[in-house]
């Protein structure tokens, strides 16, 4: 329904993002604490209260903190009496994002606030994450997703897409970016590492790290009252894979490059594109699937080879996208989320500033 | 203020999952040595097979036998084996099409080293030596330069075909309760019951968890509350949990310590169960060597007045 304006369709725009600086560890605060600090930033930015936003929405995984709806507590940094219109995703919060603009275009809010988190450090991210895996055919196995994304690397050189020094420069490049972002984990000169899991070595891999991010959303002329530049939601649309990797071209990511086009990124180009590529290999697959030249400028914030809080690395691309086009460093950008083992779920949006 | 608190947590979940008929036939097939995929609508051979065509969504039940041997198709040398993984020497986990099949399986490799691996090898599948019905029946893949091996044409019956599966898994993380929460495990050793003032709407909040859930701002200022308190509300439990030292029926109550905002709950004891009411006085009982109260007894005072206590149900 991306791309069928109904009659009346509502224009909807990210008004305000925020995120926390990415950290290996935040054993000192608990998750609501770590929150709490991008919460007030986005409704400081916007003026608004938390009485004022009309629907929230959030990104989470019980996974990462090991104890189960662990989201219920994070809540408590929104102010959720008197009861709010409010939903969870197990997801990255681009998901959350996604609903939230449903909701929205329902014409059931005229406000949203979206909001994701995760603390890694806790536990062991590659052992987490084995088991949002197939139970039957994989997850006894335990494949851990540098696994995986070894798999898609040599994939990749296999097919001629690339090679380990062109992969060794995607982490350069990111990290080199990652100095103008304050936020960022690894920044600067990062050492290219050892194998982690032949192809892939450290530096083709994301930093592991806690984090947050939340973002505002407004409808038409609210957003104008809350933000000089709205990046208003042209489109965005999610899709996902078989689950069984061997059914895939590792190679190719045609999901991603369907949620494109349903979300009309093709329909003139982008000059920015945010990428949630945690590996190196992935940005050779995505930009590859949508067909980005050298013309657009891929992932300026570093991306998630610099920062990869995980369920809120996807949310932080919307933000980022949204965020230049705001500072006016943008007029169209793309913004790109993925969930799963090698690129399994790609969201993608696409953002606009009006015209100057 | 004193370190943040710190504990090994562990998770375990031995997940026991039923599998419908395509998975019961693959799975029990590989306890017989055996290997089957699905055939989807357009003909193309699933393996491991799936209940539904991934292009269509149809329901495929047409099972085919495949060979143990296969072709790798990608790669990955890894040379530091995790917890739970196949095999705990460095291996390679691979992709393998095996012949017959149209989709690649994955698992492990064992090889000498990365060198002796490349994408269009032949290997062939190595069995475990006990097998009950599980992806781990094979114990790996190996190299194999022979004849690729005839599969038999195995319909996917099978006498006592398994049913279903136990996924067991395990998750080690450090817990940290983080700052608010510290401060309350760390004055429960003390035998005090601290909570949270909320710098806008002013309430207690116990145990603190560092927020105002109604204010959604960050609480600093710690109070203690206490030790006397009021039930507000309860109820008697008949039913024996099981490892429970606690004689049924017994009494579960939301208690509201004195300058608490909230109630926390508890047991009372000390009084017959059918004698606890609501606005009871009640104050905690602290066992030799316990980390919280064991549970609450009647102080003797009057019951509270119900408009005292009625904004805390």
């Amino acid at each position: 329904m991306t791309r069928e304006e109904a009659p009346g369709a509502r224009d909807i725009a990210v008004v305000a993002f925020a995120q926390t600086d990415h950290r290996r560890t935040t054993d000192e605060v608990s998750e609501v604490e770590m929150l709490m600090p991008v919460l007030h930033q986005v409704l400081e930015r916007t003026g608004l209260k938390a009485a004022d936003i009309g629907f929230t929405c959030s990104g989470s995984s019980d996974y990462l903190a090991g104890r189960a709806f662990s989201f219920t507590l994070a809540l408590d940094g929104v102010g959720a009496w008197p009861p709010i219109s409010e939903s969870h995703v197990e997801m990255d919060g681009a998901w959350a994002l996604y609903e939230a603009w449903v909701k929205l275009r329902t014409g059931d809010a005229d406000t949203a606030l979206v909001y994701s988190y995760g603390k890694s450090s806790p536990g062991s991210v590659r052992d987490v994450l084995t088991r949002q895996l197939d139970p039957y055919y994989l997850a006894p196995l335990w494949p851990d997703p540098v696994a995986l994304a070894a798999l898609q690397a040599q994939a990749l050189i296999d097919a001629g897409a690339t090679d380990e020094p062109a992969l060794a420069a995607v982490g350069a490049r990111s990290r080199a970016d990652a100095t103008a972002n304050s936020h960022a984990q690894l920044r600067g000169s990062v050492s290219q590492g050892d194998y982690l899991v032949r192809p892939l070595r450290t530096g083709d891999c994301p930093p592991i790290g806690d984090g947050a991010a939340a973002v505002v959303l407004a409808v038409g002329e609210r957003a104008r009252e809350l933000c000089e530049r709205p990046a208003w939601i042209r489109g965005i649309d999610h899709r996902i894979e078989a689950h069984g990797l061997g059914v895939r071209d590792l190679t190719d990511s045609p999901s991603a490059r369907l949620a494109a086009e349903r979300a009309g990124a093709y329909e003139r180009p982008v000059d920015t594109a945010e990428l949630h590529a945690p590996f190196s290999s992935q940005e050779v697959v995505l930009r590859r699937a949508l067909g980005l030249d050298e013309t657009v400028r891929v992932n300026p914030s570093g991306g998630a080879l610099a920062a990869n809080p995980i369920m809120a690395a996807g949310l932080i691309r919307i933000g980022e996208a949204a965020a230049r086009i705001h500072r006016g460093e943008s007029d169209r950008a793309l913004a790109h989320a993925t969930s799963g083992p090698c690129l399994q779920q790609n969201l993608v949006a696409v953002l606009e500033g009006d015209p100057r | 203020m004193s370190a943040i608190l710190k504990a090994p947590l562990t998770v375990e979940f031995p997940f026991t999952r039923s599998v419908g008929p395509v998975q019961s036939a693959f799975l029990t097939g590989l306890r017989e040595r055996v290997v089957l995929g699905v055939r989807t609508v357009d003909g193309k051979v699933l393996v491991p097979p799936v209940e539904y065509d991934p292009v269509t969504a149809e329901e495929i039940r047409d099972l085919v036998e495949v060979a143990p041997t296969g072709t790798v198709t990608t790669w990955a040398w890894n040379h530091d084996p995790r917890r739970g993984q196949p095999l705990d020497t460095p291996f390679a986990w691979v992709l393998v099409k095996l012949d017959g099949a149209d989709t690649a399986l994955l698992h492990a490799l064992d090889a000498p080293g990365p060198d002796t691996v490349r994408t269009g090898m032949r290997v062939r599948v190595r069995w475990a030596e006990e097998r009950s019905g599980a992806i781990t029946d094979i114990a790996c893949f190996e190299p194999y330069d022979g004849e690729s091996v005839e599969p038999a044409g195995h319909s996917g019956e099978f006498e006592e075909a398994i049913t279903g599966i136990v996924a067991a898994a395990r998750l080690d993380y450090t817990y940290s309760p983080g700052r608010a929460q510290t401060g309350y495990i760390e004055a429960l050793g003390d035998r005090r019951i601290v909570g949270e003032r909320c710098p806008t709407c002013r309430k207690v909040y116990v145990p603190p968890r560092g927020a105002c859930p109604t204010c959604g701002v960050a609480t600093r200022e710690r109070v203690e509350v206490g030790p006397g308190g009021t039930v507000t509300t309860f109820c008697i439990v008949n039913i024996k949990a099981k490892n429970l030292d606690i004689e049924v029926p017994y009494v579960y109550a939301h208690i509201a310590l004195d300058g608490a905002g909230l109630a926390l709950h508890g047991r009372i004891a000390g009084i017959p169960y059918d004698q606890v009411r609501m606005g009871l006085r009640v104050e905690p009982v602290w066992t030799q060597g316990a980390r919280y109260p064991d549970h609450y007894r009647p102080t003797g005072e009057p019951d509270a007045d119900y408009d005292m206590y009625k904004e805390l149900l």
